[in-house]
């Protein structure tokens, strides 16, 4: 029978250790229908769901749900938005209560005296061409100042097909900033032109992303098997898509027996409504490049890489990544 | 009901459930732990968990999964119940 001590050497098994009873259940919030920047595709504007509900203004109301979160069993609240430092109050009723993720373009720095370890991510869409062009504008001058060498901050850096060939110089300027990096792939859902992924640009990201990973190993936050599976699609001979994707919120599951994240749910801001996934209602799964979704794929199917040692050493490096990028463990 | 009834039943349970082909009731060492060797993640633990409430009539507190470590644990922690 192969058993995790089996397929593991000594040093790999105490990794394995290390993770494997964190029992990680996430769930993600939509802080505020109202955002600072208006990118161009950005899901939470390009499907319209900043109108989906009327957002709840009384943080009294958020203090009691958030309660309720932490007793349905949540142990990770992943705040996005619209951008949710507008309301800093907000924010804190879930740092003071459950393990709290804050993604923000940066452009509002988060006071490090009200948030001292708030694991923080901050958006990036590329050079300050694409920047410019999808966002308006540079907004890495911006966050890069206001969280300079912070030990809590990294960039999630969405890497548009322009960026192909690229890539160095953003890291470059990321850990010259004294931050790390997390890196994932444009979905691009309102079809901006130049901006569609085919076979060949994938294939040329994914040698690139590796070639950043071993590069810059103290400041790139990733995983070879992480970047094959985002740039093809496939873990295991199976493909990403609604049936398989693990991020679906629980209530509009009814699939069959789905591997997915217990009792996950994308909560909007009138703290009623539900979103049905982590990303865009209008999304077609089929080509989703969300990262935290491919991960989580992964995740939830440890059992099916524990065929080999290579694909059990995938899936803890994988698991080790999502860790640090939600600081349940350290860099 | 006889802990080493329940130990068995369980070790079916565990096996058809996770599709375990490689273990049999008599080949399941009751003292391996789930988690670190078999490699159950916590939906597989709620897949299981729900049909031993069935099985049993008993309700399991999702705050006690991680005392759920071993299948002579889970037998324990049954029988424990089943005596309330």
């Amino acid at each position: 029978m192969k058993t995790v001590s089996s397929l593991l050497d000594s040093e790999w098994y105490d990794r394995y250790k290390k993770i494997s009873k964190l029992n990680i259940r996430s769930s993600i919030y939509d802080v505020t229908n109202k955002c600072n920047l208006r990118c161009k595709g950005c899901f939470f504007f390009s499907s319209d769901e900043h109108k989906v509900a009327e957002e709840e203004m009384d943080i009294q109301k958020w203090e009691a749900f958030i309660d309720r979160e932490k007793e349905r069993g949540v142990n990770l609240a992943i705040l996005i938005g619209g951008e949710p430092t507008l309301y800093l109050d907000r924010v804190e009723a879930f740092y003071r209560r459950i393990p709290t993720y804050c993604a923000t373009n940066g452009i509002i720095k988060l006071p490090r005296d009200r948030f001292p370890d708030l694991m923080v991510g901050i958006s990036l869409w590329g050079d300050e061409e694409d920047e410019k062009l999808l966002r308006g504008k540079d907004t890495f001058a911006i966050s890069s100042k206001n969280y300079q060498g912070d030990k809590y901050t990294y960039y999630l850096y969405t890497i548009t097909p322009k960026q192909v060939g690229k890539t160095e110089r953003i890291i470059q300027r990321i850990r010259n900033a004294g931050l790390k990096v997390h890196m994932q792939l444009l979905s691009n859902d309102e079809s901006v032109e130049g901006f569609n992924w085919d076979d060949a640009n994938l294939q040329a990201i994914r040698d690139e992303m590796d070639e950043m990973l071993d590069r810059y190993p103290d400041t790139v936050i990733s995983s070879k098997y992480y970047h094959r599976i985002i740039t093809t699609g496939e873990m295991l001979g199976r493909r990403f898509g609604w049936q398989e994707c693990p991020s679906i919120t629980e209530s509009f599951d009814n699939r069959k027996n789905p591997k997915r994240l217990i009792h996950f749910i994308r909560w909007a801001s009138d703290l009623k409504t539900m979103h049905r996934c982590c990303t865009s209602e209008t999304r077609d799964c089929g080509i989703c490049k969300d990262g935290a979704a491919h991960m989580s794929w992964v995740m939830v199917n440890k059992k099916a890489h524990m065929q080999t040692a290579e694909d059990l050493q995938n899936w803890i490096e994988v698991y080790e990544m999502f860790a640090k990028l939600y600081k349940f463990i350290p860099w | 009901m006889a802990a080493d009834n329940i130990l068995q039943r369980v070790a079916e349970i565990i096996i058809d459930e996770l599709k375990l082909e490689d273990l049999t009731p008599v080949t399941f060492d009751p003292d391996m732990d789930l988690v670190d060797e078999l490699g159950i993640d916590s939906m597989d633990l709620t897949t299981v968990v729900l049909v031993l409430q069935d099985e049993y009539g008993i309700t399991i507190d999702e705050d006690d999964y991680p005392r759920l470590s071993t299948l002579r644990l889970i037998a324990e922690y049954i029988e424990g119940k089943l005596k309330e």
